[in-house]
């Protein structure tokens, strides 16, 4: 069945029963009520603390063919999913779902757990390097396809049920005997904890695992309220890989033009004024673009509004040096800005239904603008940053559909070329953003404002900056590199790798295997 | 009709690069291509190498090309420097 953006979804397979293809941004009719956890009597004299993983195991009733989740603000430092799952593998508990907000490459162990029935099932915002490419071409290794969330999304389907948790291992940099727990705190510390904030809300069972029992926690991010049992452990994860040094801006001169290109679109679009609110995506040149817009509002003597993170150094000197007013994080990239977190009061912690999720009152709708990369983008503005060009999974969902829907004015910064490939594509493999959420792409080479923003084409009509549609700038990469042959995938629905829902949990698109 | 005297190399294994090896054979054009865009880009860069030497006007030569995404001008640099170099005594 072909959804409003042309992509044929097998509505055919079996986990796509009573679910509904993509039908625009903001079409979402579905109403209910939120999810919650089973409600139970708690008596005095009550101990959280339990000996071990194992007996922690046992206490929540883990069973073949539950739900668990972990969150990813361990990044690619999480040792949390493997000391639990060894200890679910050894106890020979079988057809578990994976429900994380996201995967690192720490978790291609996974893979051995695929392939002995441990793991049936998983449900992701990001995929990627051993296990992505296992995962895309190795079709029915698990049981259904992998289920690919935004950040708001998933936010959405657990809060609503429809990604039931039946148990959530949360990792906590801190917490004390009652399970309060915060991700500012101790050898492991994390910043925000957005995303274990939601699960440990709504699974049915919480487990914090900490590596930092102390005996107060403030301000709280987990409440002990949300807790069931607490496990003592050595080491909740690698501080090198939980956050990197402060991420500089990038000295790559493309990318730097780019970024320069995008903060003089704003200026001239009238967007960078007092109060304005914004968010960069991870990569070089949204990154780059905090300079820029930085510069511009001291040249102007105006103060920006707040900005949105995933929080990163740059972010944070933009606050510390007045060019913004708060930073709402749900998640801390690196060591600058979790301090910053822990230390700036304007600097504020929100979870990832706050953040995000379609069916609250999420921060993403106030974003006046919203500077995100893009692996691909096509001639009707849809963008992949989920597959590569062998379309593989290699990258993640994340805030990408979240920003872009609620954003004013969304800005895609992206090479014209990677290599020798033209990033302007008829029709990308894999659709996470669809085009009517996508108003301008910036290239080193030239701007394309999309057709569905005359006021901003009208804006445009005489400004110096160089200006073309979407369709010139991709004849313009042709000139220099040819056309790309494009990637044969199979069409056999049993080949169905991946389920892109889009943030409302209608339908996106699928990703298929390539062939090889 | 030109001849390879011996094998040669230019280019490196470097991104936008490609290293290309020529050797003589007793007749044709042969080209052995590894490429990082090898979908995208495969069949045209084969096709390109051997219109490259068919052009300078060899023959009796093979091609082993390893691609990083080289874009053609620098694919044409690479076969016509590996072939001087493979020329000369």
């Amino acid at each position: 069945m072909l959804n409003k953006i042309g992509r044929d979804i097998p509505m055919e397979l079996e986990c796509l029963q009573g679910r509904r293809v993509y039908e625009g941004q903001f079409a979402m009719t579905e109403t209910g009520t939120r999810a919650g956890k089973p409600v139970k009597l708690h008596t005095p004299g009550e101990n959280k603390l339990v000996g071990s993983i194992d007996e922690a195991i046992e206490k929540v009733g883990l069973k073949d063919g539950m739900s668990i989740s972990f969150h990813h603000h361990l990044r690619n430092g999480d040792y949390v999913m493997k000391l639990v799952m060894d200890r679910v593998q050894a106890k020979g508990i079988k057809d578990i779902t994976i429900l994380n907000s996201s995967l690192a490459p720490c978790h291609e162990f996974l893979i051995d757990m695929i392939k002995d029935g441990t793991v049936t099932a998983i449900e992701t915002s990001g995929l990627r390097d051993a296990l992505g490419k296992f995962l895309t071409l190795n079709p029915g290794v698990l049981k259904r396809p992998v289920v690919i969330r935004s950040h708001g999304g998933r936010a959405r389907a657990v809060c609503t049920g429809e990604a039931h948790i039946d148990v959530a291992f949360m990792g906590v940099p801190a917490c004390d005997r009652r399970g309060n727990a915060t991700g500012r705190k101790g050898k492991s510390a994390c910043g925000a904890l957005g995303y274990a904030m939601v699960d440990s809300h709504y699974a049915d069972k919480t487990v914090l695992l900490t590596d930092n029992l102390i005996d107060y926690v403030y301000p709280i991010s987990i409440p002990q309220t949300d807790v069931d049992y607490i496990v003592e452990v050595e080491a909740i994860g690698d501080p090198e890989g939980i956050a990197s040094g402060a991420v500089g801006i990038t000295k790559n001169p493309v990318q730097i033009k780019i970024a320069e290109m995008a903060a003089e679109f704003l200026d001239q679009a009238g967007i960078i004024q007092e109060g304005f609110s914004f968010q960069l995506g991870a990569g070089g040149a949204p990154l780059a673009v905090a300079k820029f817009i930085g510069e511009k509002l001291e040249k102007k003597g105006v103060v920006g509004g707040f900005g949105v993170g995933g929080a990163t150094g740059v972010l944070v000197s933009m606050l510390e040096k007045g060019h913004i007013k708060a930073i709402y994080d749900t998640q801390t990239f690196d060591t600058t800005a979790a301090a910053s977190l822990d230390n700036n009061p304007n600097h504020i912690e929100m979870s990832a239904s706050m953040y995000a999720d379609p069916t609250t009152d999420c921060m993403t709708n106030y974003l006046d603008v919203v500077f995100l990369g893009a692996t691909e983008i096509d001639t009707d503005f849809n963008v992949n940053c989920m597959t590569d060009s062998n379309g593989i999974l290699m990258g993640a969902s994340g805030g990408h559909s979240d920003t872009a829907a609620g954003a004013k004015v969304t800005v895609i910064t992206c090479p014209l070329i990677r290599g020798r490939l033209p990033m302007i594509r008829e029709r990308v493999e894999t659709v996470i953003t669809p085009g009517e959420s996508i108003d301008v792409l910036v290239t080193e080479r030239g701007i394309a404002i999309n057709p569905n923003r005359q006021d901003l084409i009208e804006r445009f009509r005489d400004s110096n900056l160089p200006i073309y549609t979407i369709e010139e700038l991709q004849q313009m990469a042709y000139d220099m590199v040819g056309k790309p042959e494009g990637i044969e995938v199979s069409h056999d629905p049993k080949d169905v790798v991946a389920i892109i829902e889009y943030r409302d949990g209608s339908i996106i698109d699928v990703v298929r295997k390539p062939l090889l | 009709m030109k001849h390879l005297v011996k094998a040669a190399m230019a280019g490196f294994d470097e991104k936008n690069d490609v290293l290309v090896t020529v050797e003589p054979i007793a007749s044709g054009i042969e080209v052995e291509l590894k490429s990082k865009v090898e979908r995208a880009y495969g069949k045209h860069i084969r096709a390109f190498i051997e219109a490259t030497v068919k052009e300078a006007g060899f023959d009796g030569v093979k091609v082993t090309a390893i691609d990083k995404a080289a874009w053609d001008y620098t694919i044409k640099a690479r076969v016509l420097g590996a072939l001087e170099r493979g020329s000369a005594e």
